[in-house]
């Protein structure tokens, strides 16, 4: 009896989670007068294809899609291999420097990133960068979190295993790349999976940095399209479908992966 | 020690698929050793000292400076005097005080029963419900921030519509901020319960076993074994939930816009139009030392109050 009523709330409770979800679905195939009707639409409709090409005609989307994805996933290989070979570094290897740049990385989990948002502004002006793919790629490569994250995965691996790489003659990059990186797949996928949702949800710093609208990543184009004197809602929704579609992929397809790089090691095991 | 030990020992060694490597004796190994760390750590170093260091430091004098005329000048602490005047600051310090006193704990308290249920084994469709909770956390945030400003339209709007009211949302004070609060709320719950649930997990089965040969029934379980063991977790979601509390822009931003008036305003929001629509460099880096201030404190004071156990 009690597990019943247990499980009623629990699926209400649900309901609530999918609503506002199934709801930006369903818009995205009405017309946008009909968003508005009595009663709202509940069931898809038929305006999906009208609807992506009056998209398409306000803003371009399929570019601002393309932007997004490339953009993303450029930072993301970049920042992972920084991210890993750092921690790499800062695990298996003993020098000078090492307990400050362990401090470092440390601080930056602690300190908001919005504090540096006005310097980095002015040097990305004096560099003329405002305005540019790599003003939203360079900066923000060095991820401390990823860089915590792929040491802590680093730190358990054998040492034996590395000596015998060596006693073999392998360099030391030849080790990381051929014996080290493959036993770490696990963690680097969840760190890909973290550092490419970060960087798909990127809003204030794609925001400042990007003015003209061929340039425009996905987030920074939904802001653009609330801010025009006549809002086509279901656009709008379309929008933020689309938008998040790639991350509802990802999910549905690495579900593990993307809770462990969620938990960013909040929790072992 | 004895891993460095081992190194130097296998150096003489020399494989004949590699017969090209560079040696120059004991000072060239004694310099690999320097160099090889900085070629794994080194781009990060610089990335660092670049976009992380160069400009921390020069956001903290900025701070000390005014700007006006286009010269900087020096103004000691004159902007965070300032920013104790300036009733928006204020309000926007309330209302991120207010979604730290009522939001965060009731998503926390709600998470943490959410976990707790989706974690029993007799729950039917277990992986689905998951699932639905899951949901909104991959979202992305502007896109369910545009999707919330839709939905609570006043005229129209399918929240209206059910409720059978017009409420003015976005427009009124009160209403925007339990709007902005519920939109939070709706993204971030499921989020902490799916780290909380993986924190469950890791507590044995052997210890529910216990309790129950014990004769605790379902809610002492939870009070007394599960909820203490689960503190660490809910200490992480509980810290994680403030900062971003402080750091507030996405949803403000594209729900309100800050208003009305200032009643969503939040420190960032507000950091964003003071150095980027008015271009008060020097005022908005104040603003963001305040946030990294009462970051630090707040974390501080969790940790302190909550990290450990109290006997």
């Amino acid at each position: 009896m009690r597990r019943t009523l247990v499980w009623l709330v629990a699926t209400v409770g649900a309901v609530i989670s999918v609503v506002p979800f199934y709801w930006m679905v369903v818009a995205s195939t009405h017309d946008s007068g009909e968003l508005f009707a009595s009663p709202p639409p509940f069931l898809p409709g038929a305006e999906l294809l009208a609807n992506i090409a009056n998209l398409e005609k306000t803003i371009h989307f399929s570019r601002v899609m393309i932007t997004s994805v490339w953009t993303a996933i450029v930072y993301t290989a970049l920042s992972a291999l920084v991210s890993a070979m750092c921690g790499y570094g800062l695990a298996k290897y003993r020098f000078r420097g090492r307990g400050l740049l362990l401090g470092v990385v440390l601080a930056t989990m602690m300190i908001p990133f919005q504090v540096l948002l006005v310097p980095l502004f002015q040097m990305m002006a004096s560099v003329g960068w405002v305005d540019t793919y790599q003003a939203i790629i360079v900066p923000f490569l060095a991820n401390s979190f990823g860089i915590f994250l792929m040491r802590q995965a680093f730190i358990d691996f054998p040492d034996e295993l590395l000596e015998s790489g060596r006693l073999d003659g392998a360099g030391d990059l030849r080790i990381f790349y051929r014996i080290v990186l493959p036993c770490v797949r696990p963690q680097l996928g969840a760190l890909v999976i973290f550092t490419f949702m970060g960087q798909w949800n990127a809003f204030i710093w794609p925001l400042l940095m990007l003015n003209s609208e061929e340039r425009f990543t996905v987030p920074v184009a939904l802001n653009h399209l609330i801010g025009l004197s006549r809002v086509d809602y279901s656009g709008l929704m379309l929008g933020a479908f689309l938008a998040t579609l790639p991350l509802a992929l990802i999910f549905l397809l690495f579900q593990r992966q993307f809770v462990s790089g969620l938990l960013g090691g909040a929790v072992k095991g | 020690m004895t891993r460095s030990a081992t190194r130097q020992a296998s150096f003489p060694v020399r494989h004949p698929a590699s017969p090209g490597r560079r040696r120059s004796g004991k000072a060239g190994a004694a310099r690999r050793r320097r160099t090889v760390p900085w070629i794994f750590a080194g781009p990060a170093a610089a990335l660092f000292l670049i976009f992380f260091a160069y400009p921390l430091a020069a956001s903290f004098v900025q701070s000390l400076q005014t700007t006006d005329g286009g010269v900087p000048q020096w103004a000691g602490t004159g902007q965070y005097a300032r920013l104790l005047e300036d009733p928006s600051f204020l309000q926007s310090l309330v209302n991120v005080a207010l979604i730290l006193a009522v939001q965060v704990p009731v998503m926390i308290g709600l998470a943490v029963v959410l976990a707790y249920v989706l974690n029993q084994s007799w729950l039917r469709f277990r992986t689905t419900l998951r699932a639905a909770y899951f949901l909104p956390a991959v979202t992305t945030l502007v896109a369910y921030a545009v999707v919330f400003r839709v939905l609570l339209k006043t005229e129209g709007g399918a929240v209206n519509q059910v409720l059978g009211m017009e409420v003015d949302w976005l427009n009124d004070p009160l209403w925007a901020r339990v709007a902005l609060i519920a939109s939070i709320t709706w993204r971030w719950t499921g989020y902490n319960a799916i780290i909380l649930l993986a924190g469950l997990q890791a507590i044995g089965r052997e210890q529910y076993e216990a309790a129950a040969i014990d004769g605790a029934g379902p809610l002492t379980t939870f009070r007394r074994v599960i909820l203490p063991q689960l503190r660490p977790v809910v200490l992480f979601c509980s810290v994680t939930s403030t900062i971003g509390t402080l750091q507030l822009f996405d949803e403000p931003l594209v729900l309100t816009g800050g208003g009305p008036g200032d009643a969503t305003l939040t420190p960032i929001l507000y950091l964003y139009q003071v150095g980027f629509r008015q271009f008060d460099f020097g005022y908005a880096a104040a603003i963001a030392w305040v946030v990294v201030a009462l970051i630090g404190g707040l974390s501080y004071l969790q940790f302190r109050y909550f990290g450990k156990e109290r006997s």
